[in-house]
């Protein structure tokens, strides 16, 4: 049987994800299997590779456009940047000239991108890390997006969906990095109590401060083939325990067989699964704004 | 209060013989009974629970434990908690709960363990549910920074109502030697890292992040009686405050003030739209 994606028709979300047309003729050479893809077909396949499934990183918009219905995103908290609490310079580059750098590199103000949108007619908070800005490391920008976030979700009585992947911390902001790890489980506790469902994506990589805190205590965590997931980083463990790391260490597959995972959930089907789960958790509560309409529409 | 480099404060912080938590909880409390195990896998002998009597109270002690010689330290593995550590002072903080029990916890750590097996276990896991039931008990919690307060491992135990830090103690989010390391590719920069990064007792003080800063006249290793002395009294100040709000604002209540009190921490500036299409 051939891979559904392939099957399909374009479709305006796909062309929203792919952005410019990608010329004909161009290949490119998978990071794992080491094959050649036609590049036009790797990003057809939403870049993963359709050889030996790698699953490649995404920015936080293409994310958006793969998860959210078309035109459904609206984005929330756009206009708060970095502040310098520490005054903090290194290699005489202050932290202001590092965040600047890293938004003309990867077009965002912060490593977390934040709004409401729908995910098959579901009505969602999205909360999504975008890698390409400082290793979506965990500055006062994010926890505090991520914190209205969950504060919007609760306002409106959405599920809160994120995103999760990180290199570890914003060394930049010193404690102030560290104390976003309480701010963001707090939020949590707010979605909580409202007995809103708080869903983990975990994405290749995911590490440090941010699997310590919101994204491991979701009431489901999903995960994408291959991604590696942990608290301290393959490199610090093998320096500091001086033992090769045994093949598949920190993968998704390794924590699902570990227990700490509900789920792998190939990246073509996340869409589907995000709002089937949705369903299923507000579907216990009746009395529960979002759910009567929108079950009905996704029955169709 | 004395000035001092923050890297000397990092080697005050770290120095061998200075009091640690099962010091404190020999001196400040009567009659202190130990308890162990996660009920799940192990004991962790990185972190000490013991239960009490402080003054007239009975209290309830989680903390760090480091050890006072080499030989300890690799039975203590250098107080760096893994899974079962932290899932042992979740189990304790339920057990401070139920029987509406004050909860005091000491910071002393490097790291949480960043091993093979921690991983295999959970640690990040481990980690995020202590966070969340050390800020959910609806029980009076007071923290105390006694040596190094590295990392998330640190913060596991130090998210309480009120945290208070020796005058050379520190809280970094990552060691000195490992940001000099990823910042400047050379961990013999440690020193400079120590001080950029912010991270004394009187740096969290001015920052908001710790109520109060304990003086240490003398360091803690030359006076190690005389600080956990000077520690109870200032534990016992704040435990008694909190009770009051316990008491007059309800059980709830003191939660919600640490669940708004973490929700704030952070700096950062908003732009206007005209600032953000620039």
């Amino acid at each position: 049987m051939r891979p559904r994606l392939r099957r399909r028709n374009t479709t305006s979300d796909e062309r929203e994800f792919f952005g410019p047309v990608v010329p004909d003729g161009l290949w490119l050479k998978c990071p794992r299997c080491r094959e050649l893809v036609y590049a036009r077909e790797f990003e057809r396949n939403l870049s993963v590779c359709p050889r030996c499934n790698y699953h490649a990183r995404l920015t936080a918009r293409q994310r958006i456009a793969l998860t959210a219905d078309p035109g459904s995103f609206v984005e929330w908290d756009a206009n708060l940047v970095a502040a310098d609490p520490l005054g903090f310079v290194a290699l005489g580059e202050p932290y202001s000239e590092k965040i600047r750098e890293a938004y003309q590199r990867s077009g965002e103000r912060e490593a977390l991108v934040t709004g409401s949108a729908t995910i098959r007619g579901v009505r969602v908070a999205l909360a999504v890390c975008e890698f390409g800005f400082l290793g979506a490391s965990m500055g006062s920008v994010f926890g505090e997006k991520f914190a209205r976030a969950a504060e919007r979700a609760v306002e409106q009585g959405q599920p809160l969906i994120v995103f999760a992947s990180s290199g570890g911390a914003r060394m930049h902001e010193g404690v102030y990095s560290l104390f976003q790890l309480p701010k963001t489980i707090v939020a949590v506790e707010m979605l909580s109590e409202a007995r809103l469902p708080f869903i983990a994506v975990l994405v290749d990589p995911c590490y440090g401060g941010v699997t310590a805190s919101f994204a491991t205590i979701a009431d489901l965590i999903l995960a994408e083939p291959g991604a590696m997931i942990g608290f301290a980083g393959p490199r610090v463990i093998e320096q500091v325990t001086r033992q090769k790391l045994p093949a598949g260490f920190q993968s998704a597959e390794f924590l699902l067989e570990h227990g700490m995972i509900d789920a792998i959930v190939p990246r073509h089907r996340l869409r589907e699964e995000l709002a089937y789960f949705v369903q299923l958790l507000t579907g216990l509560h009746s009395n529960m704004p979002t759910v009567p309409a929108h079950r009905q529409e996704s029955k169709g | 209060m004395t000035t001092r480099t923050a890297w000397e404060r990092v080697q005050l912080a770290r120095h061998l013989a200075r009091p640690h938590t099962l010091d404190y909880i020999a001196e400040l409390l009567d009659e202190p009974r130990e308890l162990h195990g996660d009920r799940l896998y192990r004991d962790d002998p990185a972190i000490v629970a013991a239960i009490g009597r402080f003054g007239a109270e009975p209290v309830v002690v989680i903390g760090h434990q480091k050890g006072a010689s080499t030989a300890e330290n690799v039975k203590r593995n250098f107080g760096m908690p893994k899974p079962e550590g932290y899932r042992k002072a979740i189990r304790i903080l339920q057990l401070a709960e139920k029987f509406r029990l004050p909860v005091v916890t000491f910071i002393d750590t490097p790291a949480a363990d960043p091993g093979l097996e921690s991983e295999e276990r959970g640690q990040a896991w481990a980690i995020s549910s202590c966070l969340r039931t050390l800020l959910g008990v609806r029980v009076p919690t007071v923290g105390v920074v006694i040596g190094e307060g590295g990392s998330g491992g640190a913060l596991a135990l130090a998210v309480c109502d009120r945290l208070l830090m020796l005058e050379n103690a520190i809280f970094a989010v990552a060691s000195p030697e490992a940001c000099a390391a990823i910042l400047w590719r050379d961990a013999g920069r440690a020193p400079e890292a120590a001080e950029t990064m912010r991270i004394t007792a009187e740096d969290l003080h001015r920052f908001g992040i710790a109520d109060e800063v304990i003086p240490e006249p003398v360091p803690a290793h030359l006076d190690a009686s005389g600080v956990i002395r000077r520690v109870g009294s200032v534990l016992q100040r704040h435990l008694t405050e909190l009770q009051r709000i316990w008491q007059e604002h309800g059980p709830e209540s003191l939660r919600r003030f640490r669940w708004a009190r973490y929700r704030a921490i952070g700096m950062w500036s908003e732009e206007t739209i005209e600032q953000a299409l620039d």
